[in-house]
């Protein structure tokens, strides 16, 4: 029994006792069993990811249940074990086994605790489906169990009604996104026979160049199938124009957030475009598409962070610029890179949700940063796991002494390779990539200062006046009101240290390995042994300008977080018109409300009120009915209660048979 | 010669009145013109031979159900102008009727006299026995053959008049016109019927 | 001379006379029911006929149940309509349509 097996199923055992015994049991129980299960495949992930590192483990596929033969459409259930899915592995289980821990002290007041845990443990076995399929039906079957779950955890506390509707947002969006992923595979199976992802794989080089007749033009066949893939990964990683769902997902609890929109689902795009990069590699204007998708998706992110007042969207643009790079990182041809930077993102991305989530509780569910200020001083530990994290994600390390944390390792490697391919797509992602840099340094140290330095300004928020029963009024002088924030319990503060550890050495430890070693990555990717090699001998400009960039924005936001804090008001009212684009998240939700929702909307009520109400009902049930009912009235008017005209019609009755019988 | 005038006169008389039944504006004249098409009709039965149907047509139907429907007529308030004029306007009308009805009865037993049409020959299932009278030959074969209808006949007059009664009868007020409850009458007892009084000697009892 | 066919016309005539006045009045009640009786006045009047013409008694022994049950329906039908004009108070045709629906 390969310990894949376990990895894979053990999430969805838990996930099924946990959700049928729900109220059944004390909470207790569902929590042991699900975060007992992850534990367990957490622990029998490392070794195989180790494995491979070591170069001991070879590719293996591991089959479990024949699922379709018709004709030449053959696919069964078989888990994949390479290299690329190693990495998946340790990644998604590590957090999510640190998520479930976390949970127990974060939604320990919540009155449906199993329902939450079974939708975790669900939602990592999908997630886990998706990265060890060997076929893209599998994959399909994993993306679209990633996108239920996340449906089921934004709306976790479904009697708000804005967690609802961004339910339905996330999915719906996704949903459109899948389309395009659908349409990818059944093109792919068109043109290969086949959706077994080593089949394909092996066959894509020799495709490189066909051409096929699509909405009657005559394209490259590998393009139009890898574009069609890739809008599936940007609807599932919220990439540029589907993006709109991931700000709002923030609607559900912060280890949702922490497991699925930072670490695992979001990245799923990625993982997919790195695990068919073959065919990618086939379809240069994919690959472009991509890079310039990453890009601006990356800087679009980016500005609009900076703007945002609650911390956990902060962390969420946060995201969504980093898929970005990861994007822009496999545009340009290095797989490996970008999957490093998901392997670190993970990381020290899952530290700052789940670090704002100890903030979060701490300040009685207060989310708005405008009313945070001096937490150093009350919450210390997640103080310094936030720090961990920030130094992690805007990238502090010095390069020439080979130290450095998670994501001056991951991020800057990207930089450089965008700049050493040496093409106009790759100068762009540079140029954008960098600018980006700039910005996240800045809202992250925006984020730390506003949080965690300043005079406390806690008494101004509602959750607080709620939680010590007085008004800012009353308060007076001491602006904290006599709240006094504490620090998480143990249960919180474990899984912040474990991923510290992780954010600090993850980069340091495995850059070699991910970015320079062709054999352990095999033939999971596709390996770019030159563009490597010109990633290392970029000029030093190029290396440092992320270090550059990243003290520039630690100077700026030192300056107006800090020294004068009335530097950010004055420069929002002085730039109004952009300070309002970016706050409104250069109104992409308005347009697509306008381009889509209302046409939509429109259409259905066009359809409800001519088609359904107009057309079927009126000659339907009610047409009917109004036959019925106008005969009944004519029918009615020969009962006139007079004994004559009875007399008559029975005479005229009468005539009527004799004449009938007569002739 | 004779039978053919009768026939005529019976006829237009009887197509006449019964015009005038529909058309007349007040119910009396109505029936009485009835009464005249009943007894033209009897004519005409006797011009055929069936001289007993006839009789009986004048004593059924003029003698008893002409003279339900005066009653009736009579005794529904019916509002009529007409008849507010009182008997004076309606006397003259009675004697032209009764005359008529005179005329008609002499000719008609003339014409029976002299021969009855004779529209065909006896040869059915039932013939008339010949040499006899309508009336003896009927009670022969309605004895005979027909007996049980005869008897059922007698029921649904019986159900007539038992159905008539309970239509018509109207409940009165227990006690004011002897309205008795035979039923309890029937099932009183003694225990509740009889009280026993011990009498004081001298007094009497109240009840 | 006068043959069945004389016999037949009157009849036919009384009938539909008859008929006629059911449902032509506009008066009341009564003459209804009297439209009836000449209705079943013809009849009997075609029995007999037919009676002598084809010289079997059955038609006037059928002509005798014929005027029994008329006198019986002349009964019950009177009775009805007293009944009728004691809770209703009027027997004009026009009033009597508490069948109406």
């Amino acid at each position: 029994m390969h310990p894949i097996l376990f990895i894979v199923f053990l999430p969805l055992l838990a996930a099924l006792v946990a959700g049928l015994t729900n109220k059944a049991a004390p909470p207790v129980f569902a929590k042991a069993v699900t975060t007992g299960a992850l534990f367990i495949s957490a622990a029998l992930s490392w070794p195989i990811f180790l494995g491979f590192v070591g170069g001991s483990s070879e590719a293996t596929v591991v089959p479990v249940l024949t699922w379709i033969q018709s004709g030449t459409l053959a696919f069964d259930w078989a888990l994949r074990v390479d290299t690329l899915t190693a990495v998946m592995l340790v990644v998604i289980n590590t957090v999510s086994a640190l998520v479930h821990l976390y949970s127990w002290g974060y939604m320990d007041e919540d009155p449906d605790q199993p329902r939450f845990f079974a939708y975790l443990s669900l939602f990592t076995f999908a997630m886990l489906m998706l990265v060890t399929a060997d076929n893209l039906v599998q994959m399909f079957f994993g993306w679209e169990g990633v996108g239920l779950a996340s449906y089921l955890l934004i709306g976790f506390w479904f009697r708000k009604p804005s967690a609802n509707a961004a339910a339905i947002k996330a999915f719906v969006v996704n949903r459109v996104g899948d389309l395009g992923f659908m349409l990818g595979i059944f093109g792919t199976y068109l043109v290969f026979d086949t959706v077994s992802i080593t089949e394909i794989l092996a066959a894509a080089p020799a495709m490189s160049g066909a051409t096929i007749g699509f909405l009657g033009f005559t394209v490259q066949t590998m393009d139009v199938l890898c574009i069609l893939l890739f809008i599936g990964a940007m609807g599932k990683s919220a990439q540029l124009g589907l993006h709109t769902w991931l700000p709002d997902a923030m609607e559900g609890p912060t280890p949702v957030s922490a497991l699925i929109h930072a670490a695992t689902m979001v990245t799923a795009g990625v993982f997919m475009v790195c695990r068919l990069s073959p065919m990618f590699e086939t379809a240069p204007v994919a690959l472009g598409m991509v890079t310039f998708i990453g890009a601006a998706t990356c800087i679009f992110a980016a500005t609009v962070g900076t703007t945002q007042w609650d911390i956990k969207r902060v962390i969420a643009y946060s995201t969504c610029s980093q898929l970005g790079y990861m994007f822009f990182a496999a545009g340009v041809g290095a797989y490996g890179v970008a999957m490093f930077h998901l392997f670190t993102h993970a990381f020290f991305k899952a530290l700052l949700f789940l670090g704002a989530g100890s903030v979060i509780h701490a300040m009685h569910h207060e989310q708005d940063m405008r009313y945070y200020g001096e937490l150093r001083k009350h919450i210390p530990l997640t103080f310094w796991a936030m720090m961990m994290g920030t130094l992690a994600i805007t990238g502090v390390g010095i390069y020439h002494l080979g130290a450095g944390f998670a994501g001056f390792w991951s991020k800057d490697a990207i930089l450089e390779v965008a700049y050493g391919r040496g093409t106009e797509l790759g100068n762009f992602a540079f140029w954008m990539g960098t600018f980006a840099a700039l910005l996240t340094s800045f809202y992250s140290w925006r984020l730390m200062f506003l949080t965690f330095w300043g005079k406390p300004r806690w008494i101004e928020s509602e959750h607080i006046q709620h939680s010590v029963h007085k008004t800012p009024a009353e308060a007076g002088e001491d602006t904290t009101g006599g709240y006094h924030p504490h620090e998480s319990p143990l249960s919180m503060l474990i899984p912040l240290g474990v991923l510290s550890i992780g954010a600090v050495l993850a980069g340091q430890i495995f850059a070699p390995t991910f970015l320079d070693d062709a054999a352990f990555w095999g033939s999971s990717i596709f390996y770019n042994e030159p563009l490597i090699h010109a990633m290392h001998g970029v000029p030093y400009l190029v290396k440092y300008a992320a270090f550059i960039v990243m003290l520039i924005g630690l100077f700026v936001a030192w300056l107006a977080y800090i020294k004068d804090t009335s530097i950010p008001g004055k420069t929002a009212e002085q730039l109004g018109p952009i300070y309002r684009f970016l706050y409104n998240k250069w109104y992409f939700d308005e347009l697509y409300h306008y381009l889509f929702i209302v046409p939509a909307f429109w259409l259905g009520r066009q359809f409800w009120k001519l088609g359904d109400v107009g057309t079927i009902d009126r000659f339907g049930p009610n047409g009917i009915a109004w036959v019925v009912e106008k005969g009944a009235v004519g029918a009615r008017r020969f009962q006139t209660g007079y004994l004559y005209s009875y007399a008559l019609v029975m005479l005229l009755g009468l005539v009527a048979a004799i004449t009938w019988v007569l002739f | 010669m004779i039978q053919t005038i009768a026939f005529y006169l019976f006829a237009a008389l009887v197509i006449a009145s019964a015009v005038m039944v529909i058309m007349s504006r007040n119910p009396v004249h109505s029936v009485l013109w009835l009464i005249l098409a009943f007894f033209n009709a009897a004519g005409l039965m006797v011009l055929v031979g069936a001289e007993f149907i006839a009789a009986l047509m004048v004593i059924v139907y003029v003698g008893a159900v002409a003279v339900l429907f005066l009653f009736v007529v009579m005794m529904l308030d019916i509002d009529f102008a007409e008849l507010r004029a009182g008997f004076i306007k309606n006397f003259p009308l009675g004697i032209a009727i009764a005359l008529v009805l005179a005329a008609e009865l002499i000719f008609g037993i003339g014409a029976y006299q002299a021969g009855r049409i004779d529209l065909g020959v006896a040869s059915g299932a039932a013939a008339p026995i010949l040499g006899e009278s309508n009336t003896a030959s009927i009670g022969a074969v309605l004895y005979r053959d027909y007996i049980f209808l005869f008897e059922a006949a007698g029921l649904i007059l019986l159900v007539a008049m038992v159905g008539a009664i309970v239509l018509t009868h109207r409940k009165r007020p227990d006690g004011a016109r002897g309205q008795q409850d035979i039923t309890r009458q029937v099932r009183r007892n003694p225990d509740e019927a009889t009280v026993m009084k011990q009498p004081e000697v001298g007094r009497g009892v109240e009840l | 001379m006068i043959g069945i066919e004389h016999y037949i016309v009157v009849s036919a005539i009384l009938f539909v006379l008859g008929v006629l006045g059911i449902f032509l009045n506009r008066k009341n009640i009564i003459v209804i029911l009297m439209a009836i009786e000449l209705i079943l006045l013809s009849v009997n009047l075609q029995l007999v006929a037919f009676s002598a013409f084809l010289g079997d008694l059955v038609g006037q022994v059928f002509a005798m149940f014929v005027l029994t049950v008329a006198a019986g329906e002349a009964a019950v039908g009177l009775a009805i309509l007293v009944t009728y004009f004691r809770s209703r108070g009027t027997i004009a045709v026009d009033d009597v349509d508490r069948l109406k629906g």
